[in-house]
């Protein structure tokens, strides 16, 4: 665990150190120093239409690493739900029905959940604002039921999937116009356990 | 979970004292109703023909002149104008219009000329005396402007600590002999609040924590009763106003708590079995009818209130919630989509006999009134948000008392069915007003974040 970590970092540090060579060269140009005279060119002549004021490129000084190491392995359960490879799934208004779209996200969802097989989620069904904060407690968890069944038809196990109404109470956009409203309609996956 | 005892000592703080009814003669006792009522015709103080009787109430008489009980004197008779402006059963007479009127400095010397030219026909005096550190004796006496004699005298002791109460229990006993009416002066208000500004303790997105809060009637006093920092939400007071049923989601899921708020203890009577929210008091107070998804699907059940013998009263796969019962206890009233849009709808209380009440856009929170109403208020889409309707059971009749200030609902009744309170966006952010059963008389009880989902005490 931890030599992979130091490997990665490695890596990374040699990454960033090109990147910063590369950041440089674009950013000054080439400035005239009192030294000797350059050489005679005896390289083929470079394409002409850009002129040569790019990064010099050089071979890469480490090989590729062997194994790929998966980012999402090591974040923490927190990190994971930051920046949630889980996507959003959205309703129509007063509405559970799953669109086209709302299975194509989460077919992607499935697949997600197939490759991590150890993580189990919280389904949560919000609502929008328009409906009152009572009924909409049970849209909300129809919304989040509607995503659960679905997932559950793709083959993820029912037992890795909880499902919460948190009603209108948790609008992700604060708007109230169509566009917030559109955004708040949906199932939000959070990750619990991996 | 024993984090509410000390607020609320103050709830029960007066020791309703003496009654003296000084003439003519001492009718009116909790006797035969008869007796009672022929009493209160002899009392009764009426104004002109066809006009409510008017009423004044000066700053009580200060006994002690500590710098306490000069502050509850005042405040007491300013508490008592407004608890009986609130019922509209007289008319109140500004207090500002009487500031020149020399200050009784006892019952035996007051201005009778001046309150009679001032258009008063009755007069309410009261006295505030420190008997001991922390202690007041209250007297208050109602005089016929006219006659000059007094037709109520009540004398009340207790602590200090809430000055309001007294004048809150002059108010019931006044509108209760005058009127034969139970005022509301005294019940309670509770809602969900956001007004902490907290976030939810465990989530990555930032959410804010709504917890209960209790109030006064009339907004004063203030007081949460959650700590959790989760969300708290739709609260209903036990008929004995001594618990609050509410749905919290302190274990990330939805269930049914019951708060003891006098012992300072909870209850969760639920207990986990699926997710269970809005849970509403039989009138009895020994049962809860709630929403549960236990079998797959938001349905109601009834339960009594420690949880035992769990009865399922709906079975279709649309959604059914927000119960609200009948004051007898037969039938219970509900929101279902069954046949499209969410409506109102009735059942007996053995699951048969199912009515539809509402056919609208969009109908939620129905709120059965107390007796001698018979009616339903509910929430109903009107526009871009909601307004308060009423449905006339007897008559089959509907009348709206709100009209497009803001998005209203979320109905409760008062204790005697003359009020409602409600949820309005009118003033901007999501507040709690009361209004009359004729949508008249709103006033605004809270101000600060948002408050949400009121219920008023029995």
């Amino acid at each position: 665990m931890r030599i992979r970590s130091i490997s990665s970092a490695v890596v990374l540090g040699v990454t960033l150190a090109s990147l910063l060579v590369g950041a440089c060269g674009t950013k000054k140009p080439p400035v005239a120093r009192p030294l000797p005279p350059p050489p005679p060119v005896t390289t083929p002549p470079a394409p002409p239409a850009p002129p040569s004021t790019g990064p010099i490129r050089e071979a890469p000084v480490v090989p590729a690493p062997a194994v790929v190491e998966d980012p999402m392995a090591t974040r923490s359960i927190d990190d994971l739900n930051r920046d949630s490879p889980m996507r959003v799934v959205f309703f129509d208004y007063d509405s559970a029905e799953l669109s086209a779209e709302a299975r194509a996200v989460l077919d992607a969802n499935a697949a997600t959940l197939k490759k991590y097989a150890s993580w189990a989620i919280t389904i949560e069904g919000h609502c929008d604002e328009r409906g009152t904060a009572e009924y909409n407690l049970s849209l909300g968890e129809r919304r989040a039921v509607a995503a659960q069944s679905y997932l559950v038809s793709l083959g993820i196990p029912a037992s890795r999937l909880r499902t919460v109404s948190y009603g209108k109470e948790f609008p992700f956009d604060p708007g109230h116009d169509d566009a917030a409203w559109a955004k708040n309609r949906r199932a939000h996956f959070v990750i619990t356990a991996k | 979970m024993r984090q509410h005892t000390s607020l609320f000592v103050a709830g029960a703080a007066i020791w309703s004292a003496v009654a003296i009814v000084a003439s003519p003669g001492n009718g009116g006792g909790p006797g035969s109703p008869q007796a009672q009522q022929q009493a209160e015709v002899i009392l009764s103080i009426s104004g002109e023909p066809g006009a409510r009787p008017r009423y004044a109430v000066p700053d009580f008489i200060v006994r002690t002149s500590d710098a306490e009980t000069v502050a509850a004197a005042k405040l007491m008779g300013a508490v008592l104008w407004d608890d009986l402006e609130f019922e509209r059963e007289f008319y109140m007479v500004p207090r500002d219009t009487y500031r020149t009127i020399p200050a009784a400095k006892s019952f035996s010397e007051i201005a009778f000329d001046r309150w009679r030219e001032l258009g008063a026909d009755g007069l309410l005096i009261g006295s505030v005396e420190r008997t001991a550190p922390g202690t007041f004796r209250v007297e208050v006496r109602l005089f016929d402007v006219r006659t000059r004699r007094s037709v109520m005298a009540k004398e009340y002791t207790g602590t200090a600590t809430n000055p309001r109460l007294y004048a809150h229990t002059a108010s019931d006993d006044i509108h209760l002999q005058q009127r034969a009416l139970r005022g509301a002066a005294r019940s309670r208000l509770t809602f969900s609040s956001d007004r902490d500004g907290e976030r939810v303790s465990n989530s990555i997105q930032p959410r804010d924590v709504k917890e209960i809060y209790i109030s006064d009637y009339d907004g004063a006093n203030q007081r949460r009763v959650t700590v959790t920092r989760k969300l708290n939400i739709m609260p209903r007071w036990s008929p004995d106003a001594r618990a609050i049923a509410y749905t919290s989601y302190r274990r990330d899921f939805p269930d049914i708590y019951v708060s003891l708020i006098y012992q300072g203890t909870l209850e969760n009577p639920t207990g986990g079995q699926g997710q269970n929210w809005l849970p509403a008091w039989s009138p009895d107070g020994t049962r809860l009818c709630f929403t549960s998804t236990r079998d797959g699907n938001s349905e109601l059940y009834v339960m009594n209130r420690d949880g035992s013998n769990v009865t399922r009263l709906t079975t279709n796969p649309a959604i059914d919630t927000t119960p609200t019962w009948s004051p007898s206890g037969t039938q219970i009233a509900f929101t279902s989509d069954r046949n499209g849009s969410p409506q109102i709808y009735i059942i007996d209380a053995d699951g048969l006999n199912l009515r539809k009440i509402t056919s609208e856009s969009w109908c939620d929170r129905p709120t059965w009134s107390p007796a001698p109403f018979n009616e339903i208020a509910y929430a109903s889409r009107t526009g871009p948000g909601y307004d308060i309707r009423i449905f006339d059971l007897a008559t089959g009749e509907r009348r709206q008392l709100t009209s497009g200030e803001g998005s209203n609902e979320s109905p409760a009744y008062a204790p005697n069915g003359r009020h409602l309170a409600f949820m309005s966006t009118r003033a901007g952010r999501k507040q709690i007003f009361v209004m009359g059963r004729d949508g008249q008389g709103v006033r605004q009880i809270t101000t600060v974040g948002n408050n949400y989902t009121p219920d008023w005490s029995r």
